[in-house]
């Protein structure tokens, strides 16, 4: 009788440890997820800037201008949650590949300094954006891995923590853009 | 920005990796950021190291992976790693290769804060890395932006832990390859050709050149072999029939700057290597070197030389179709012209000036402003179970 107390009681240790390592992983990956959503809004928000800056620069015809201008306001206003305003970055990133879609088209914007200086802070925020999703997207499925596991739902150890959702958009780098 | 990167092998012995952060770290220094390297040292006490580099104990030589890795790791250099992260206050900490068992794997571990990691190599999911699954995974799941340096360590990345990268090839600083000239006594008539890698290192390939020797001297009798690099010369010369022996001088562990010059002593710089690389970095420093490269045709090697196009392709370790390859671009003085031409072009695409701008770009789409990368008591042993 002694024999099963003593096994119940190891069990029990097991379970334990395992539980509180894993609750200590969750918790980790939690943190990853949020400050990558904090980071790829940063990454956003500095993308429809550097967008704005050249739709206001003067330096592109009106026309395209406008295009940019409207699609950047579009993505910069009021919503918040960069899960939730996915749609209207993509529609940014349509119109990025359709006013800077060919490399004489940028080679034109940056043949002034200014232009120049417009390019680059873009190009940078173009490929910080799409490195920073992928980032995010990656601890968001380590995180939900964790999360499915049969003993991690029975116990709650994610606690009240909503799952951590993807972000689908398009960021494909603009043809223009790429190799900068 | 302050940035702290992980070596995790032997800073005093040359290799890819090491080279690689030294570059990286020179560029980044260039466009004005802080740098500090933590590696292993075996080069005495008395060796003057590079003021950036923080040496964190000695390696061991351990066989792992199918070959002789010497790396650091135990309580005592974990705790090293510790104080070296917490007196950095970096903004990032990028660790290099970290699915190998040494300072990079324990820097994950106890680090705390935006983490960059940079796969190197391609290797299949080892059984120590299924056993210790569970700690390494704790290390892993850290690292908030990856790094691959290929197709092929992607892909290595993806089997072993699952998720994705950004690939971000290996650069060269090609200004560096454009100064000096040859040894002295060369260029030399009769043709040279050049070797460079550990020469006991099966996956280097000498062998499969040494035994192409006897067929390209046919053609080339006053040819001249280098070989540059460490390792014991003494059964391998022993091993060379009479004939070969006196056509193959062997160099040495040589400098970066001798490095240069051995380039510019040779007709052809040939890479036999068999497997296990990722990348081919040495193929581009020959190529920036203006030197015509010749290459087993391994996927990485495949891959910088476009196929062929910037460099001649060989079938992998087959020495016939080695010294076929090389005695046909000895004798073509315009294709070797061409090939001059055409590889110095495809190394430019690899400069590190554009390569560590691409790394730049990861860092700031990781870092948290004003946030340290601080030392991790979590991923302590006991800390794990809090």
């Amino acid at each position: 009788m002694t024999g099963f107390w003593i096994a119940l009681a190891v069990v029990v240790v097991l379970v334990g440890l395992y539980l509180s390592q894993t609750a200590g992983r969750l918790d980790r990956l939690h943190h990853r997820v949020d400050t990558g959503l904090a980071n790829l809004d940063v990454q956003l928000l500095r993308r429809s800037g550097a967008v704005l800056d050249i739709a206001s620069s003067g330096l592109i015809d009106p026309a395209s201008s406008m295009v940019l201008a409207d699609a950047a306001a579009n993505a910069r206003s009021g919503i918040a949650d960069p899960i939730d305003r996915a749609q209207r970055e993509s529609d940014l990133t349509r119109a990025l590949a359709a006013v800077l879609g060919s490399r004489e088209d940028v080679e034109a914007l940056s043949s002034t300094e200014v232009g120049a200086e417009l390019v680059d802070s873009l190009a940078g925020a173009v490929h910080r954006t799409e490195m920073s999703r992928r980032f995010y997207n990656d601890a968001v499925r380590a995180t939900l891995q964790v999360r499915r596991q049969r003993l991690v739902r029975w116990f709650r150890l994610a606690g009240s923590a909503p799952w951590p959702r993807t972000v689908e958009m398009d960021d494909t780098i603009p043809a223009g853009l790429a190799g900068r | 920005m302050r940035v702290g990167l992980v070596c995790p092998y032997d800073w005093a012995a040359p290799g890819g990796v090491k080279a690689h952060i030294t570059d990286l770290a020179c560029a980044l220094m260039e466009s004005g950021h802080e740098v500090s390297v933590l590696a292993p040292w075996d080069g005495g006490d008395d060796v003057e190291i590079e003021p950036w580099v923080v040496t964190a104990g000695r390696p061991l030589a351990v066989p792992y992976n199918g070959s002789v890795a010497r790396v650091s790791f135990g309580m005592v250099t974990a705790g090293r790693v510790r104080r070296w992260v917490k007196d950095g206050e970096f903004d990032v900490v990028h660790v290099h290769e970290p699915a190998s068992p040494s300072l990079s794997m324990l820097a994950c571990w106890v680090s705390d804060g935006p983490l960059v990691a940079t796969w190197h190599s391609s290797q299949d999911r080892s059984r120590a890395m299924s056993v210790a699954y569970n700690l390494v995974q704790t290390a892993m799941e850290k690292i908030s932006g990856r790094i691959a340096v290929s197709e092929k360590a992607r892909q290595t990345l993806v089997k072993m832990i699952g998720g994705d990268a950004v690939l971000i090839p290996n650069g060269v600083t090609c200004k560096n390859f454009a100064v000096g000239g040859p040894l002295p006594g060369f260029p030399r008539q009769g043709g040279t050709i050049l070797f460079l890698g550990r020469i006991d290192e099966p996956r280097k390939g000498l062998q499969v050149l040494l035994a192409a020797m006897p067929a390209i001297l046919l053609d080339y009798p006053d040819l001249t072999l280098l070989v540059a690099g460490p390792g014991d010369t003494k059964d391998i010369q022993e091993s060379l029939p009479e004939a070969v022996r006196e056509h193959v001088q062997f160099l040495g562990l040589i400098s970066e700057a001798d490095k240069v010059s051995a380039f510019k002593s040779s007709d052809l710089y040939i890479a036999p290597n068999t497997g296990g690389e990722s990348f081919g970095i040495v193929l581009l420093e020959a190529m920036a070197s203006g030197t015509p490269v010749v290459a087993s045709d391994i996927e990485a090697f495949a891959e910088v030389l476009e196929g062929g196009d910037a460099g001649v392709l060989f079938a992998n370790e087959d020495s016939d179709a080695l010294a076929e390859r090389v005695v046909q671009v000895l004798g073509d003085a315009p294709e070797r012209e061409r090939l001059r031409v055409e590889g110095h072009r495809r190394a430019l695409e690899f400069d590190w000036e554009k390569v560590s701008r691409d790394v730049e770009r990861v860092y700031e789409s990781v870092v948290i402003p004003g946030v340290k990368v601080e030392a991790d008591l979590s991923g302590q042993f006991w800390g794990r179970f809090g």
